[in-house]
């Protein structure tokens, strides 16, 4: 026998049926700890994974190792002073944190947002959605072993970075979403860059579908892994792009439209089995339309103030405390004291790149928020994790984990 | 949302339902709270499950301090179909802070119940895996709770080991 037959023979001895379950002299359960630093688990994630073999049983997530009480400092703060704590939540997508709280303030102030701000709110968010989506798509595709990825997607990051730069001065954690409005109308020349990279980002995207579509290992790895129905998935509280792929078209965007997301053309891309491959074409198809939204936005940008003209809530312009006493009043109010909240509560959905992202405010009518909680979409998508897993090699256990694009930020808190 | 009048007909059906299921209404600026009786609150959200408010979109808990009962379990209940929002809020007090668990119903209360029960005490009756999910597992207190102070936790040196953090209340 040649070592060529001998190796074919053995070859097709070999079988992928999974192993009984249970312990014995041939089977053992064995418990690997997975993290909780590991480059794998997107943040500090603990996963307590049994396998059999190679094949996971069962995964159970350990959370709150970046735990920071942001929800309890929130309630020692003035509503105005809370916004930059919450966007440090979800690091990835600060605009959304911060979309969601101050829209909980708004519905409870029941104030008007003027609607160049709501459209300005658009266009960040937007630009923060991409931004976003290329975060995990470039530490996703990294897990799974494409790494040119990675560098391709952070260059774009730079670039969406840059703009928020541009607009607000600052890359991460802008603050520029404020109670009644946005801090700033957009500086001179923001458009025409906005515009140049709303026609780059679309060839850049090909750009990655190419690098990965064609890729045999890519294909075979998210191809058929981490399959979850519909149902156990709505049952789980999961929604974003994990829900979507899997059929479901749900989108707040569109099923209760907020800040003006009526106004704009686009569409919700869905998935059809619900396994990696379509969470990897969900969002990068979302890359395309929040593209298209950000030059409607661009195109339809109303003329008007940027804030609501409220002094109650808004601080004046900076030229009006020169002469006028009254805003000067106004001014130091606001900037010592904050403003006055009506009792009440408010829950404010919006829907951010992991799911819905709700934002729950108990005011109880002084300046400073009773109570803030944040529903992160990561918190409640993580459940899936296990049955995405089960039954699987452990290689897909991280791919999975990649395509679940949990932060780990947003789940503590 | 349901309006002023569709939640005053929506408490009225589940407390034909369940006698004394529920305890009043609230509509604060478009959004319609059913007050639930603690003990009912598995079987009004059963109900409302079954009308079409399927989806569990958040459960939390507040600490309505100075108020009593203090501690309030809020389920926010989401209809897809007819994108129609209502929320349920149970009051309990903190010395009898218990509530049926609804992981029975929607296996994604897991992760939320164990943050109630980590930051406000509230135990949930039948819940698989009742533990600390935030905070570390040997802690002491509920740290979302009003009375719990921000700062109150000394940094853990060596010379101040002993002395255990979170030895409040």
């Amino acid at each position: 026998m040649t070592l060529t037959e001998d190796y074919r023979k053995r070859e097709s001895s070999i079988t992928f049926a999974a192993e009984p379950a249970g312990e014995g002299e041939t089977h053992e359960l064995l418990t690997l700890n997975i993290g909780p630093h590991h480059p794998a688990t997107h943040g500090v994630l603990r996963l307590l994974a049994t396998l059999e073999g190679e094949v996971v049983r069962d995964v159970q997530p350990i959370v709150g190792y970046v735990h920071t009480g942001i929800e309890k400092t929130a309630e020692d703060k003035s509503y105005w002073k809370v916004i930059p704590v919450v966007e440090r939540m979800d690091y990835v997508s600060y605009y959304f944190n911060a979309m969601a709280f101050c829209g909980a303030v708004e519905t409870l102030l029941g104030i008007e947002v003027p609607p160049r701000a709501q459209y300005l709110r658009v266009l960040h968010l937007e630009l923060n959605r991409i931004m976003s989506h290329l975060v995990w798509f470039g530490t996703s595709m990294l897990d799974i072993g494409a790494l040119s990825v990675f560098f391709w997607c952070f260059r774009e990051r730079e670039r969406v970075l840059d703009l928020f730069e541009y607009s607000s001065g600052q890359r991460m954690h802008t603050r520029y979403i404020q109670v009644g409005g946005v801090m700033e109308d957009i500086p001179v020349g923001f458009a025409e860059k906005v515009r140049e990279f709303c026609k780059e980002m679309p060839r850049r995207a090909d750009q990655y579908a190419d690098l990965l579509e064609k890729n045999q290992i890519v294909i075979e790895r998210l191809r058929d892994t981490g399959v979850v129905d519909q149902q156990t998935l709505l049952d789980l509280g999961v929604t974003g792009p994990l829900l979507r792929a899997s059929g479901n078209p749900w989108d707040l965007r569109k099923a209760h439209p907020y800040t003006s997301y009526d106004h704009f053309d686009f569409k919700i891309p869905v998935g059809t089995v619900g396994d990696n491959y379509d969470r990897y074409r969900v969002r990068h198809a979302e890359i395309y339309e929040s593209v298209k939204i950000i030059e409607q936005a661009l195109d339809g940008l109303p003329e008007g103030p940027f804030i609501a003209t409220d002094r109650k809530v808004a601080l004046p312009p900076r030229h009006e405390l020169a002469t006028s006493m009254e805003a000067l009043i106004h001014h130091f109010k606001l900037v010592t004291e904050g403003f006055r909240v009506p009792p009440g509560e408010a829950y404010y959905p919006i829907e951010s790149p992991r799911g819905e992202l709700g934002c729950f405010v108990r005011a109880d009518g002084s300046a400073k928020p009773a109570r803030v909680h944040m529903r992160d979409p990561s918190f409640s998508n993580l459940q899936a994790l296990a049955p995405m897993v089960r039954g699987g090699y452990i290689a897909d256990l991280i791919a999975s984990l990649a395509m679940l694009d949990p932060i780990l930020g947003g789940i503590d808190r | 949302m349901p309006d002023a009048t569709g939640l005053e007909l929506a408490a009225q059906e589940l407390s034909e339902a369940i006698p004394g299921s529920i305890l009043g209404t609230e509509f604060h600026r478009g959004r319609a709270v059913l007050l639930a009786d603690p003990p009912q609150t598995h079987g009004v959200l059963e109900r409302l499950r079954a009308k079409g408010y399927s989806f569990l979109a958040s459960l939390h808990g507040v600490d309505y301090y100075p108020e009593e009962p203090r501690l309030g379990v809020l389920y926010e209940l989401l209809d897809m179909q007819s994108v129609d929002r209502i929320s349920v809020k149970a009051r309990v007090a903190t010395d009898a802070a218990r509530i049926a668990t609804v992981t029975d119903m929607w296996p994604g209360a897991d992760h939320p119940e164990r943050e109630v029960y980590d930051m406000f005490g509230v135990e949930f009756e039948g819940h698989p895996d009742l533990r600390r999910i935030l905070m570390p597992e040997d802690y002491e207190g509920h740290p979302q709770r009003r009375d719990f102070p921000v700062g109150g936790e000394p940094v853990l040196f060596t010379y101040n080991e002993e002395q255990n953090y979170g030895k409040y209340q």
